[in-house]
């Protein structure tokens, strides 16, 4: 089991290292489009990392689903469970 | 209604030479070689194990994260194509505006015309690897757009805000004077008041070195690296290729004129044609280069006596250094000063015909000719050429000749603006 603040940590790898965000800046609340201006090519990516890195699957169809860092962790967390 | 003039504004090259044009133009004017062994793992398995390769890595000096989303070609033309904006004395694009607005100039009279002989190889290689290796979800969405041809174009359209159209004419070796020459028709038909010109090539890669070695294209004079590109000597035994890309800002005259622009030269009349002999070898009288020659001194009005310096596509294979200079006698006659700056730089391919076309505007601007180094043993029936060392000389006008796979022929004269 990961906690939600591991996973937001290990989110905020991958988001600097594929679309520059600076990991001081990710925070559960944050839009990946809006604050974090993560476009949709980079998204696409992020959850590629995020399923090799958390062990795993995010459907293409629950990628709309992700808005916000919080989205996505409680998203892992339960996937995790 | 009359025929504007088109004149050269601003220049930028990153190239096996140096990582811009000032350091580039010093180390030809030197008669430096920027050709080096490979000593990579992957090269050691091929029959040619030299190249020239970029002077300055892009990642020395673009962002590493941006880098990410680019092919090799598309980060080197971006880097070129913001060194000539910014040499044209144009605004660099900021945060909430494109480069064009921020010069407040209309983006619709901006367009830009920038190709590549190949394409994006190393990334389409790249994802192939990773497809074999981890399937098919780990490709990168950004595997299109970095591997598409028009790629190089539509960045730099992209971060400069040309909305007068992005085009990337693909004719091989010719590529980058085909993109100059169409961009002198679009500034001559009134579609744009500036046009960023040139081309990226960025395939130093096992598999396109290999296809090159097979078709026997190549130099082996893998022991040597600096002697190997030889245009015109007997020794010669093919071409070295190179990477990097050069990109010229082309204006209206009246547009340059009217915002005070520095103007480097006139680029004077264009001539493309196409051989109808082979797909891979030059006629060997050369007589489709040669019209592209008549057809671009025609369009000049100039003379052929003012045509006194001729930056060649002499690539340093057996046939083709030779057909060329045939058909530059034919058309011109006996007086020019030649030189190949291939002998440095190697073969730039998709990029070679801007890279020179800048070394000839450059020549016209300094007046003085770069070397042909590696001249050792010239062939028989050779014309002039500036061998080993730099010729201080008045330049009025220039040609500067590209020919490529595929019969493509494309001639540039540029003259003293």
């Amino acid at each position: 089991m990961t906690s939600r603040a591991e996973i937001t940590e290990g989110l905020a790898e991958i988001l600097e290292e594929v679309a520059g965000v600076n990991p001081g800046d990710v925070a559960e609340e944050k839009s990946f489009t809006d604050d974090l201006d993560v476009d949709s090519l980079s998204m696409v990516e992020v959850v590629v990392a995020a399923e090799e890195k958390f062990g795993v699957k995010i459907p293409d169809d629950e990628v709309q689903n992700l808005k916000t860092v919080g989205d996505a962790v409680s998203f892992i967390e339960k996937a995790q469970a | 209604m009359t025929v504007s003039d088109v004149v050269v504004t601003g220049l930028g090259a990153t190239t096996p030479l140096g990582g811009d044009v000032a350091s580039t133009w010093e180390a030809m004017l030197a008669g430096r070689s920027g050709v080096t062994p490979l000593t990579q793992e992957w090269a050691q398995q091929l029959p040619v194990r030299i190249a020239a390769q970029l002077a300055v890595e892009p990642s020395e000096v673009m962002d590493r994260v941006k880098l990410r989303r680019l092919d090799r070609s598309e980060a080197v033309a971006l880097i070129a194509a913001h060194q000539a904006w910014k040499d044209a004395g144009l605004a660099p694009a900021t945060a909430d505006a494109s480069a064009a607005n921020a010069a407040g100039m209309d983006p619709e009279r901006l367009a830009v015309v920038v190709g590549s002989g190949i394409g994006g190889v190393q990334t389409l290689l790249a994802q192939d690897d990773i497809l074999e290796q981890s399937g098919p979800r780990r490709v990168s969405p950004h595997t299109v757009p970095m591997l598409m041809p028009n790629g190089p174009a539509a960045w730099i359209g992209l971060e400069l805000g040309a909305k007068a159209g992005v085009h990337s004419p693909a004719s091989a070796c010719a590529t980058g004077a085909e993109a100059i020459a169409w961009s002198l028709d679009i500034i001559r038909a009134g579609r744009a008041d500036i046009v960023v010109a040139g081309g990226t090539e960025a395939v130093i890669a096992a598999l396109p070195i290999a296809g090159f070695a097979s078709m026997r294209a190549m130099s082996t004079r893998n022991d040597e690296p600096e002697r190997a590109s030889r245009p015109w000597d007997r020794a010669r035994d093919g071409f070295v290729l190179g990477e990097g890309s050069g990109a010229v800002v082309l204006e209206r005259a009246e547009h340059a004129a009217a915002r005070g622009a520095r103007v480097y030269a006139r680029l004077a009349g264009a001539g493309m044609t196409s051989d109808g002999y082979d797909m891979v070898q030059p006629d060997p009288q050369g007589a489709g280069g040669a019209r592209a020659i008549s057809l671009a001194l025609r369009d000049s009005g100039l003379a052929k006596t003012d045509i006194v310096h001729v930056n060649a596509h002499a690539t340093s294979t057996p046939t083709g250094d030779m057909a060329e200079v045939i058909g530059l006698r034919a058309v011109l006659g006996d007086h020019m000063v030649l030189t190949s700056t291939k002998s440095m730089h190697g073969h730039l391919l998709g990029a070679a015909g801007a890279l020179e076309s800048i070394a000839t505007i450059l020549a016209i601007y300094h007046g003085v000719v770069p070397p042909t180094i590696n001249l050792d043993d010239p062939e028989d029936g050779l014309l002039d050429v500036a061998a080993h060392k730099a010729r201080p000389m008045d330049v009025p006008a220039a040609l500067n000749n590209s020919f490529g796979f595929g019969g493509h022929n494309a001639a540039l004269i540029f003259a003293h603006a």
